[in-house]
């Protein structure tokens, strides 16, 4: 009883622990994205200054919005506050509300990742565990070699290349995860393989199959649940390049615009938005990686 | 398997020769526009017929893989001396250099690396020379790139610090200076070449995204992502082959250099 105490106690200070880091990782890379933002030759140069019908009043508010976003620190810890208060501020290009533009869009990019991984997820796991269970080389070959000319594909190429076909934007970004999902697994899965207790059981007449679901997957499962985590994060990342040429309006084509139009505030709450999405992932595969290693 | 890593250092050897060497020849010239021959297909004059403003695009795919191969390498090695400086002097001082080294890396390597790039690099003034524009860009692709490396530098390093060949020689007196130089360095080396190598596929492909979002390398100077932009113009795939000539050039550099790298000694 003793222990299922302590035990769940242990869990809740991981919990606890990994939620307190998450959000100082979410802060600092927030800090960071504005540093650089700010520190960036081109900070501050404003094309609205170029309008010729934009009164010397007008323009001396431009540059004195333009002002406070220069002191970086007292910006980012104003920021915070409002941010906390549920104020995320008011974009510079698109001038509305960020946690409108923010709301709109993220369902689109959220529908969009879950798609994709599901589809990459799927290929992958399927390619390997055919590959294992058949043990046919020249499919592992095809998916090897496939595989290594995906991985030498841009995002972009790919998502134009979508476009050209016709195919749905969903689509391009799971063949962007694919090679890299099929690459790890591959090679978790032939390790595992190769391992005692696996030889054990082919040598007592064990079939592939029961291999596979007895003696491969359990051992795997830690590694496939840490690379799940990972793979959100490559989603988000490569989401950037397919949406904006895709013209999906979600996340990515919007982190792609504010950066095209320098919207600072904007881009802190974007930067914050996709370290939380990546850190949280992370953090929650990690959890149920050690939780099942716990249980185990 | 050395056949065919053989075979691969063989192809990218050509491959960079052939860009060097072409692009040095008057007759390839990135930026002369032919006006009689927009769009033109293949000919004589023109062996992979020319883009939309009429330049033969031969000559850019000589002088964009020639700036991608020369640069990428120049921006990896950037990021490996920040990746032996923050990662590996941290892991070889131990402590609370390594722990709070071990915090920025996390951190960097939780911030999707295109988003960095993407926003950095949107924020160079639109009026930035094309050849400063691409060294900015593989400039920053090094300064940002570090983080992984970094890592990896780090875990080899700790383990070197309690390493008994180490412990000998700091007891016997040696000079902080003397152990780096001849007793870590050398150690960290195998490491230090396959991270680099390793790199060098990721920086050219990390630049041809940005190139593709209009971000990287700018008109009229080439490179491997500018000139797949010319796959957005392409109305369909039967339309004109030679529009793939740059997609095949990155998939024959890049899957050269990855096979050429001995991925045991990445980790």
């Amino acid at each position: 009883m003793e222990r299922s105490e302590r035990g769940a106690g242990d869990v809740w200070k991981s919990v606890l622990r990994r939620v307190v880091l998450a959000a100082m990782t979410v802060l600092a890379g927030g800090l960071i994205s504005a540093t650089l933002v700010r520190y960036a030759p081109g900070f501050g140069s404003d094309e609205r200054q170029l309008d010729a019908r934009l009164s010397s009043a007008s323009l001396a508010a431009i540059r004195d919005a333009n002002a406070s976003e220069r002191r970086i620190l007292p910006y980012y810890a104003g920021y915070i506050a409002r941010a906390l208060h549920g104020d995320l501020g008011i974009s510079r290009s698109l001038n509305r509300p960020i946690q409108q533009i923010l709301a709109e869009r993220l369902s689109i990019t959220s529908l969009l990742a879950v798609k994709a991984l599901l589809v990459a997820w799927l290929a992958a796991l399927s390619l390997v565990f055919a590959a294992g269970v058949l043990r046919l080389p020249a499919l592992s070959l095809s998916s090897s070699i496939g595989s290594g000319v995906l991985l030498c594909i841009p995002a972009g190429a790919l998502a134009l290349l979508s476009v050209l076909l016709n195919a749905p934007g969903y689509l391009a970004l799971a063949v962007v995860l694919f090679p890299k999902l099929n690459r790890y697994l591959s090679n978790l899965t032939a390790a595992t393989v190769s391992m005692p207790h696996v030889l054990a059981a082919r040598a007592k007449g064990l079939s592939e199959t029961q291999i596979l679901v007895w003696h491969v997957i359990p051992v795997i499962k830690g590694e496939v649940l840490a690379l799940a985590g990972v793979s959100v994060g490559l989603a988000i990342s490569a989401a950037i390049p397919v949406e904006a040429l895709c013209g999906i309006p979600g996340i990515g084509q919007l982190a792609w615009q504010s950066a095209l139009a320098r919207d600072l505030p904007l881009l802190i709450n974007l930067s914050m938005l996709v370290i939380a999405g990546v850190t949280l992932a992370n953090s929650g595969a990690d959890l149920l990686s050690a939780d099942r290693g716990q249980a185990a | 398997m050395k056949a065919i890593r053989l075979a691969a250092t063989v192809l990218i050897v050509v491959i960079a020769m052939a860009s060097v060497l072409g692009s040095l020849l008057p007759v390839f010239d990135y930026a002369r526009q032919d006006r009689e021959r927009i769009n033109a297909g293949v000919s004589a004059a023109h062996w992979l017929g020319t883009d939309d403003l009429g330049r033969d695009r031969l000559s850019r795919l000589l002088h964009g893989t020639q700036v991608s191969l020369l640069l990428a390498p120049a921006a990896a090695a950037l990021s490996m001396l920040l990746a032996l400086v923050i990662g590996a002097a941290s892991g070889l001082i131990g402590g609370f250099a390594e722990r709070s080294s071990k915090l920025i890396i996390d951190l960097f390597l939780s911030i999707p690396w295109l988003f960095l790039l993407l926003i950095v690099r949107a924020m160079l003034p639109l009026n930035t020379s094309p050849a400063l524009s691409a060294v900015v860009t593989f400039l920053m692709l090094g300064a940002l790139g570090w983080a992984a490396p970094a890592r990896i530098l780090q875990a080899r390093a700790s383990r070197l610090r309690h390493a008994p060949f180490i412990l000998l020689a700091r007891a016997a007196g040696i000079s902080r200076c003397r152990l780096v130089f001849h007793h870590v360095l050398p150690n960290l080396r195998p490491v230090l070449l396959a991270q680099f190598w390793i790199s060098v596929p990721v920086f050219i492909l990390a630049e041809a995204n940005l190139s593709l979002l209009g971000l990287g390398v700018a008109e009229p100077l080439p490179s491997l992502g500018s000139l797949l932009r010319e796959l957005e113009s392409a109305l369909s795939l039967g339309s004109d082959v030679c529009r793939f000539a740059a997609l095949m050039v990155l998939i024959l550099v890049v899957s050269s250099l990855q096979i050429a790298v001995p991925q045991q000694e990445a980790c």
